[in-house]
């Protein structure tokens, strides 16, 4: 009941979230990894004796390449980034990198990618077709999860505020990559768009199983007949009291294995676990603090 | 009564199986169903990942499938030289564009290994190696000396460079399929010199370093015409006469992509994605007990059960397990206590309303389903997409998690519900606070 009765402070806080998420997306942008841009990725690590980070981009220089950038990574690695080197420079690049013409006595390459234009193309297509598909589709399953509620509110009014809440759990989680790929190099890749997938099936269950409850509760209230507009507010309230105490468990379950994931998990899934753990953080506070309350103020102000 | 206890004790045993299954391969490699191991992805056992395009404009569409088919043939044989573990050649079409995608564990140099793929087949004239120089060499090999030398045959200078042309030929009194070599005239007369030097003795001939055919020569052959009589079936002496024609792959490839990962980093992705299920696994089962008590406890069991399941269907598919993986699994993990939370609220909820812990039991599972269901399905929709849309990485997230959540609902409906009624406890103050339960007045 609380939930709804301060309903208005957590559309403030919400907005004050969502500004500064779109703020974000807009005036940074994302940073598309080499799987979406096409290029190239080496990490390195120095077995001992690790140079400076202007030395290293000094000894690329002068071996030839340009247009790269270098990100330190731990305390002897590099990650170096570069366009598309074709497949005889990656020698010259390890060789350049350690001034030795035997690269593997002075360092160890962790990881090379090079992706060429045409794989970054279909990927980035890919990518679309699979966020397009995975939006119809549970727009589909929204509406027919929906198909028995009526009275008092419009069933494409519950299918709306779902989808509401949906954006702003991508939102959330979309802006904060925005800062991060501003302030520590996180990249948009193809795991990244993985886990608004996943976050998008994620939060459109979790507002299923409130609205599910309210749909359970207004049949039993239509069956005591008091079905009066003005109950609904409270049948609302009621509803996300019985399911709230569900929804934050399952929501801190997940939230412990991804938090494991993310601080004792491998790198290459490590924003991956930040991306799904912000998503789910977000997807629970929506279902709970902003789907419900936002059914009843629409009920309340088409009333009016 | 009896009956569920002895579902419950059946599920028990089929758990302690499947846990053994799920591990053997960790502590008795040699035991029953020891020798079936987890397979990892390249990305967790370090290797390279090679994505070409084939161009195929020269070659009409009708034989596109064809000729990409014996391309990868061809780069398979190649491969194996390698002496890679287990080597994947995949043909893959997307849109307009054939690939072939290769994978090579546990090699990070990929220069190498570019270079042996792309290469024109080699083909090889070898004659036998004398006695006495092969005796020389082995025993020098026996005591564990490197010598790159075959101890067998000696390479000549006659190589597939001065091959006229190639043509396949059945053998009229066995019906089996021969491959006839005709040389150019220097190749003839090298040819004849070859012969006539090994009557009575072996030449060898090699494709792309490996022996296809082994012949004795019977007599010196001065016409440029030599025959391959190997183990052929029509479809792979017909796949030789043309590479051999042609010169080259059957269609000329160009890299489009690859991706490599070195040993070290890909052990310490397995180790650090290992820790991390352990902790997240234990972190979660600790919340359960705290939280539901004795039901928390049961689904733990039902939790430790699912997690072995899912693991031996990981060995059985089996299913490639990447660091992205591991990340779907554990994803699902959490989502699988979903279900068990969605039943104890529910049983809570019947019970604080009035209802007989016996009956509240079965409503409970009864009213849970609906939500269980509706919940998984749009992660069963976002994983099926991101399966078939994705790439290998992605795959690896969308299976582990489709299989987890297929797995959470049925240990939820199943093992876990088999366990609460097995438990048997009777309506009374002791086993409603094992419940958790507070009953209100």
């Amino acid at each position: 009941m609380i939930i709804i009765r301060f309903r208005k402070i957590l559309y403030v806080f919400s907005a004050i979230i969502l500004a500064a998420s779109i703020f974000g997306i807009l005036f940074y942008g994302f940073r598309l990894g080499v799987d979406f841009s096409g290029g190239s990725i080496l990490e390195v690590e120095f077995l001992e004796n690790t140079p400076e980070l202007s030395l290293v981009e000094k000894n690329l220089s002068n071996a030839g390449f340009s247009a790269f950038r270098i990100q330190p990574t731990g305390e002897k690695g590099f990650i170096i980034r570069l366009g598309d080197i074709g497949q005889e420079s990656r020698q010259d690049l390890l060789k350049a990198l350690s001034l030795s013409d035997n690269p593997e006595s002075v360092l160890v390459a962790r990881r090379f990618d090079s992706i060429g234009p045409t794989i970054g193309r279909e990927l980035r297509r890919n990518a679309f077709v699979s966020i397009s598909l995975v939006i119809i589709l549970i727009l589909a399953f929204v509406s027919w999860a929906f198909r028995h509620v009526s009275k008092p509110v419009a069933i494409w009014k519950y299918g709306v505020v779902a989808i509401l809440a949906l954006i702003h759990d991508i939102l959330v989680p979309a802006g904060l990559f925005a800062y991060l790929g501003r302030f520590y190099g996180a990249e948009v890749d193809a795991l990244f768009v993985t886990a608004l997938l996943t976050i998008l099936g994620f939060s459109v269950h979790d507002t299923i199983v409130v609205f599910d409850r309210i749909r359970e509760n207004l049949r039993k209230a239509e069956a005591e007949g008091r079905i009066g507009a003005a109950d609904f507010e409270q049948i609302v309230g009621k509803s996300l009291d019985e399911t709230y105490g569900r929804s934050l468990a399952t929501s801190f379950a997940i939230f412990l294995v991804l938090a494991s994931l993310f601080w004792y998990g491998a790198d290459a899934t490590r924003y991956f676990a930040l991306t799904l753990l912000i998503g789910v953080i977000a997807g629970t506070y929506s279902s709970i603090c902003l789907a419900s309350p936002l059914l009843v103020s629409w009920q309340k102000w088409s009333r009016k | 009564m009896l009956k569920i206890r002895l579902i419950a004790i059946f599920l028990l045993l089929a758990g302690v199986f499947l846990a053994y299954f799920a591990g053997a391969n960790f502590f008795r490699p040699d035991w029953f169903l020891g020798n079936i191991g987890y397979r990892l992805g390249l990305d967790l056992r370090g290797g390279a990942h090679l994505v070409y395009e084939a161009d195929v404009s020269a070659i009409n569409s009708s034989e596109v499938s064809e000729s990409m088919e014996g391309l990868r043939d061809v780069i398979e044989r190649r491969v194996n030289a390698f002496g890679v573990a287990e080597p994947v050649v995949q043909v893959q079409k997307s849109g307009d564009s054939n690939r072939l995608i290769v994978e090579l564990a546990g090699i990070f140099d990929t220069d190498q290994a570019i270079r042996m793929i792309g290469q024109t087949p080699y083909l090889e004239f070898k004659t036998e190696r004398s006695e006495s120089e092969r005796e020389e060499i082995l025993k020098k090999q026996e005591a564990g000396e490197v010598v790159l030398k075959d101890p067998y045959f000696i390479p000549t200078e006659l190589t597939g460079r001065f091959l006229k042309k190639s043509i396949l030929d059945f053998d009229s009194n066995t019906g089996f399929p021969n491959v006839l070599l005709e040389f150019n005239e220097e190749g003839s007369k090298l040819f004849g010199q070859i012969t006539k030097g090994n009557v009575g003795k072996v030449v060898a001939i090699y494709l792309d370093g490996l022996p296809i055919s082994v012949p004795v020569v019977q007599s010196e052959i001065t016409s440029g015409n030599a025959q391959i009589t190997g183990q052929f079936t029509p479809q792979e002496a017909r796949d030789l006469v043309r590479r051999l024609n042609s010169g080259a792959l059957p269609v000329p490839i160009k890299l489009m992509a690859q991706q490599s990962v070195g040993a070290s980093l890909g052990a310490e992705s397995l180790e650090r994605g290992v820790i991390a299920g352990i902790y997240g696994i234990l972190a979660v089962a600790l919340f359960l007990i705290l939280r539901y008590r004795l039901p928390g406890l049961i689904a733990v069991f039902g939790l430790v059960f699912y997690v072995i399941l899912v693991l031996s269907v990981f060995k059985v598919l089996p299913v490639t397990l990447t660091a992205a993986g591991i990340a779907g699994f554990l994803l699902s993990v959490g989502m699988a206590v979903d279900a068990n939370i969605l039943i104890f609220e529910r049983l809570r909820e019947e019970v604080r309303w009035g209802a007989n812990l016996g009956k509240a039991v079965d409503t409970g599972f009864q009213r849970a389903w609906p939500s269980i269901r509706d919940s998984n399905i749009s992660t069963l929709i976002t994983s099926s997409i991101l399966y078939w849309f994705g790439t290998s990485i992605i795959r690896g997230f969308a299976l582990t998690l489709g299989v987890g959540v297929l797995a959470s609902i049925f240990s939820a409906l199943v093992v876990t519900k088999v366990f609460v009624l097995a438990s048997g406890l009777r309506h009374n103050r002791f086993s409603l606070t094992l419940y958790g339960v507070k009953r209100e007045a």
